[in-house]
Order: structure tokens, then sequence, then C-alpha cells
């Protein structure tokens, strides 16, 4: 079932160092780049349908051509490495084992957006992988594939690695951008958008690592190769990570579209030491569950997820067996939004931690029906009233436990009460 | 670690290396604003001297030539710089979803019970200190663990014993 677009180059001993990545292929887009224009370039992306693989899934091309023309400010480009929804380690993996391809398609995004100053912010957490990502962009200014001239062609990039420092909200876009500028992590309010107003007040584009390693293979193969893979709607390959309780955790390139359960099944050896299956997390923790009944008719596109009330996220599928205690795994997500909240909205500042509270309050045998109606009401009075999506990241799985799985809250309730 | 409030002194000025003191110098002219280099001098002061002094904040704050306080202000709202001296090893235990799911707790029972120390505690030979961390990123191969910044993964309590018996 895998397809290995992105991953190509993973498996091959040192494909992280600039001479092998070069031997199986690295950086031979870029004549054919310059020989495009720029406009050429975003109309392949374009018609890739290749979309943003941060977690939103807007088009990668549509957003590049927000970008206002012929204004007088740099355009900066913004590498979303941040990688902090929980279940999601994806973008780690080409850091790692194919950092040039990163780099070349840093190359062919700033060429089409006009950009000569890229930065990557990068997770602080990822220490090893800071470490990967900066050799190779030595390497690759060493080989004159970035500076005054890329490739030996009349464009200047200069490519930045700003580390982040444990802040889950800098993975939101312009609390990215604020990182960069030398501020807490806090989002600003939208309009004006990064591609107007962005990064240092200038025109900015913010896209995930994944997106940008789509790129190499979009100029050299065409769009058509590229929809090739995947459905109609949601074209190409996604690097899916898999964790919980599955046989075989870990990181799959999956053209988009496939059954969900098949891919639990086949790919990653179903659920463990034979139990049963009690629910999916599809898209990183900030994505509704599903139950087994829905996950059975669930695909892994954009298109089925929406069908069935959730999203597709990150890629990031959590598979939860029949032992797992709901109500605390609850805990555990509201402590982690509670915990990376960034403070300057009140109901999610506030509002995160009383539902801390109130699920404590249950588990320890202490709460009644009424909280858990309390639990619901604070959802939708948190929910959408605030700066970023945060909260709601928070809001949306919670509700979806509550509706879904409530007999395991009511079971704390009542078990006290006996 | 948890406590953030304050900083402390190291009662000794604080300056740069000259690897550092080379490395602010190529990085700062890619940024059109002074401003951001506060995060990058700020690692840099933790790496050189293990954690974040009041000295280093003044220093950075001179060097960019801003004020104290928008320094002390990063400092604190990213949780990863510490404001205080971390044991000799530094155990990072990620909490969240995965690593949960996985039975980190095992490994946070075992230090507690073993080495005597909680989440947000340093031994008291300041041999070891403990944090527990939201997701590290590392969820196919969880628990993972890191220590002193390296990455541990699929680290099962027998895993870990042996992994513990490696730093003594």
């Amino acid at each position: 079932m895998e397809v290995k677009i992105l991953s190509a180059k993973f498996d091959i001993e040192d494909a992280h160092l600039i001479a092998v990545a070069k031997d199986h292929g690295a950086y031979q887009t870029l004549d054919k780049l310059f020989s495009m224009s720029p406009e050429d370039v975003i109309n392949e992306v374009k018609e890739s349908g290749l979309r943003g693989r941060g977690g939103a899934g807007f088009p990668a091309g549509v957003k590049w051509s927000f970008l206002p023309k012929d204004l007088d400010k740099p355009t900066y480009l913004a590498v979303n490495s941040d990688e902090s929804e929980p279940a999601t380690f994806k973008d780690r993996y080409i850091l790692v084992k194919d950092p040039h391809l990163l780099i070349e398609g840093i190359i062919i995004c700033c060429y089409a957006i006009n950009c000569h100053d890229a930065y990557i912010y990068i997770r602080g957490e990822y220490t090893s992988q800071v470490k990967a990502l900066q050799r190779a962009i030595d390497e690759a200014y060493e080989a004159g594939y970035l500076g005054e001239s890329v490739g030996g062609h009349d464009f200047r990039l200069d490519v930045t690695v700003h580390r982040g420092a444990g802040a889950y909200v800098c993975g939101e876009e312009t609390a990215l951008l604020e990182s960069i500028e030398g501020k807490k992590g806090q989002p600003r309010s939208k309009p004006p958008f990064p591609a107007v107003v962005g990064l240092y007040d200038c025109p900015t584009i913010i896209n995930n690592v994944q997106t940008i390693a789509s790129l190499p293979f979009i100029i050299q193969e065409g769009a058509d190769a590229y929809k090739a893979h995947g459905t109609e709607k949601s074209s190409g390959t996604h690097l899916f990570g898999i964790s919980g309780h599955v046989e075989k955790p870990g990181m799959y390139e999956l053209p988009l579209g496939l059954p969900l359960m098949e891919v639990l099944d086949r790919v990653a050896g179903g659920v463990w030491k034979g139990r049963k299956l009690k629910g999916v997390i599809p898209g990183g923790s900030s994505t509704p569950v599903l139950t087994p009944e829905e996950a059975k008719t669930v695909s892994l596109d954009y298109e089925s997820m929406a069908e069935h009330k959730t999203m597709f996220g990150s890629g990031g599928i959590v598979v939860l067996d029949e032992t797992v205690d709901i109500v605390k795994l609850v805990e555990n997500l509201i402590h982690f939004y509670h915990h990376e909240s960034c403070g300057q909205c009140t109901p999610c500042r506030e509002g995160l931690g009383w539902m801390l509270k109130i699920v404590k309050k249950i588990i320890a045998g202490e709460g009644s029906m009424a909280d858990i109606d309390l639990l619901v009401e604070l959802c939708d009075n948190i929910e959408m009233k605030t700066v970023c999506v945060l909260s709601a990241a928070c809001t949306m799985p919670v509700r979806s436990y509550l509706n879904k799985f409530r007999d395991e809250f009511e079971a704390y309730v009542t078990d006290a009460a006996s | 670690m948890s406590d953030r409030s304050e900083l402390l002194s190291t009662g000794e000025p604080f300056a740069f290396d000259a690897e550092r003191d080379a490395e602010f110098e190529r990085l700062i002219v890619r940024y059109p604003i002074r401003e951001s280099m506060i995060m990058p001098a700020l690692w840099m002061a933790q790496e050189q001297q293990g954690w974040i002094s009041t000295e280093a904040i003044e220093y950075i704050a001179e060097r960019i030539g801003t004020f104290p306080a928008k320094v002390f202000e990063l400092a604190t709202f990213y949780t990863m710089y510490q404001l205080k001296p971390a044991g000799q090893y530094h155990i990072c235990v990620c909490r969240t979803l995965s690593c949960w799911l996985r039975d980190k707790q095992a490994i946070v029972d075992y230090l507690a019970e073993e080495i005597g120390i909680r989440p947000g505690q340093i031994s008291e030979d300041g041999r070891f200190s403990l944090e527990e961390v939201e997701c590290l990123g590392h969820c196919g191969t969880a628990p993972v663990v890191q220590v002193n910044g390296e990455f541990h993964e699929e680290m099962d309590l027998e895993k870990f014993k042996a992994l513990l018996a490696t730093l003594e």
C-alpha cells in the first residue's frame, strides 16, 4: 500500500549527506525550475492539487497566489517545522533522513513567490533534528545551492533556522511569526492574513515541511504524476504517523484515500495484543474521535473525514484499544491544551483550566451529572471565541468524547454515588 | 523546571565565549531586526552555562540593544529555557497522548521510587532532575524520554532501567 515519493530516499544509507542525496536525484529539478516562469511554477503546484500538510489542508498554490503583486517590500517564506500536535511525528523524518529534499523544495517555493530570505521554524525539542538540518543547510551553501546564486542561477536565497523553545502555540502561523520577530508566541488577529501582512509586516507564506518537501516531485514529474496518487480532491501522498495501541506503530507514506481500517490492519498490524478497538483519533489529538463503527467507513482523505464530522488534520492516527479509560484520556488532552494556552484570550486561558478541574473532579469521584453538562457548556462558550483555534483544538475533540463515550463519564459519577 | 517565577544570579559576569560570539555575529545579519536574536541568544547562553541567569539576561539585552525585561519575558514564556541549574542528567519524560497510552507513568513512578524525584525535582546529589513534558513528536516509538536533549525511544520500563544504569 505504501508509495514512496517523499520517503524515496529514507532507506538509503547516508542520504542525508549531499553527495549521497545528489547521487539519488537531489537538486536535479533546479535547471528545469529556472527555465520556468514563477507563474508557471505556481500553476503547476495549483494543478497538482497539493494541499497544506500542516493540518488545515488549504491548497498550497492558491495560498501562494494571495501574495500582493508589485509591493515595494520583500516577501518571506516561513517553513513550519514546529510539529507539536500530539500524535504528529512525520516532518522530523524529512529533517533527519532527507533534509536536502526540504531545501530543494524551499528553493522551488522561494523562486515561485520571489522570496530571498526563508526561515525554518523548528521546535526546540528537536535537538538532533536541528543539527541534521543545519548540517544539510551548511552543505547546500558550500555546494552553491544556497547563497548568492542558487545552483549558478541569478537568484539569491538565504535560509536560516530559527529554534523554538517549547511552545505548541507557535505551530499556529501568526504565533510562529511573532516568535521569529523575538516576541512571545501569541497569535495575531486575522485579517490581515500573513500573505499580506506577515513577518516584519511584509508579505509572508507559511508552509509545512511536508508541503514544501512535496514540491521537487511535482516540478520534476509534473502535476499529473502527482495527481495519479490519491483521490480527485485529495491528491498525492501523505506521511501518516500511526501510534497508540497497534502492533506496528510508525511512519508510513501512503496515497490519500485509502480505507482507514484497511491501513490499520494491513500496514500497522491491527490492534495490539489481540484486543478490541475502542476508537481512532484520525489526524492528531485535536481531531474528533471516531468510534469503531465510524472507522469502518472512513477513508484517509480530507473529504471523507469531513463527512464523518472529523478532520484529516496532520495525518497522526492514534488507535485506542478497549482498555483505554476515555475520561482519563480527556484529562490528558485538556492538560496539554491548558498548559499550551498562550494566555492572551480569557476563554482559553481560564476556560481550559476550568475544564481540567471539572474532569479531575469527576475522576476523583466527586463529580455530578451536572458537571458533565457543564463541560459541554464550557466547550460551547470557549470555542471560536478566541484569537486562534488552540482552544477549539481542545473543545472539538473533548465534545466528541462527551458525545460518543458519555457513559464512561456517567459511570464515574454513578460509581462514586453507589 | 516547574518554577519559572524568578531569576537566579551566579554573581559572576556573563559573556559569550569566542565560538558563540562568532555564531551571534553570523546570525544577527540574517534578521532585519535585532530583537529576532533574543531566542537564539537565549539558546546560546543556555548551552554555554547550562541554564539562564540574571547576568545572561542582562548581557543578551545589552548586546541586542533592548530591555532586560523583554529578554526575561521570552525566557519565561518559552518553557525550554532553564531558569535554574538542572541535574547532571536532566530527564524529560513525555506525558502526552501516545506516550500516556503506552505507559509513560511506569517510568515516572520508577524514578520516584528508585531515585526519589518527582516531576519538577532534582535529586539530592544533583545528579538527576526530572521534568514531565508535553508531546515530544516521537509518538510512533512511544514512550519516549530525553536525557540532556538526547532522544531515547520505545522506552518500556526494562529499557529505561538499562538506560539509567548507563548514567550511573
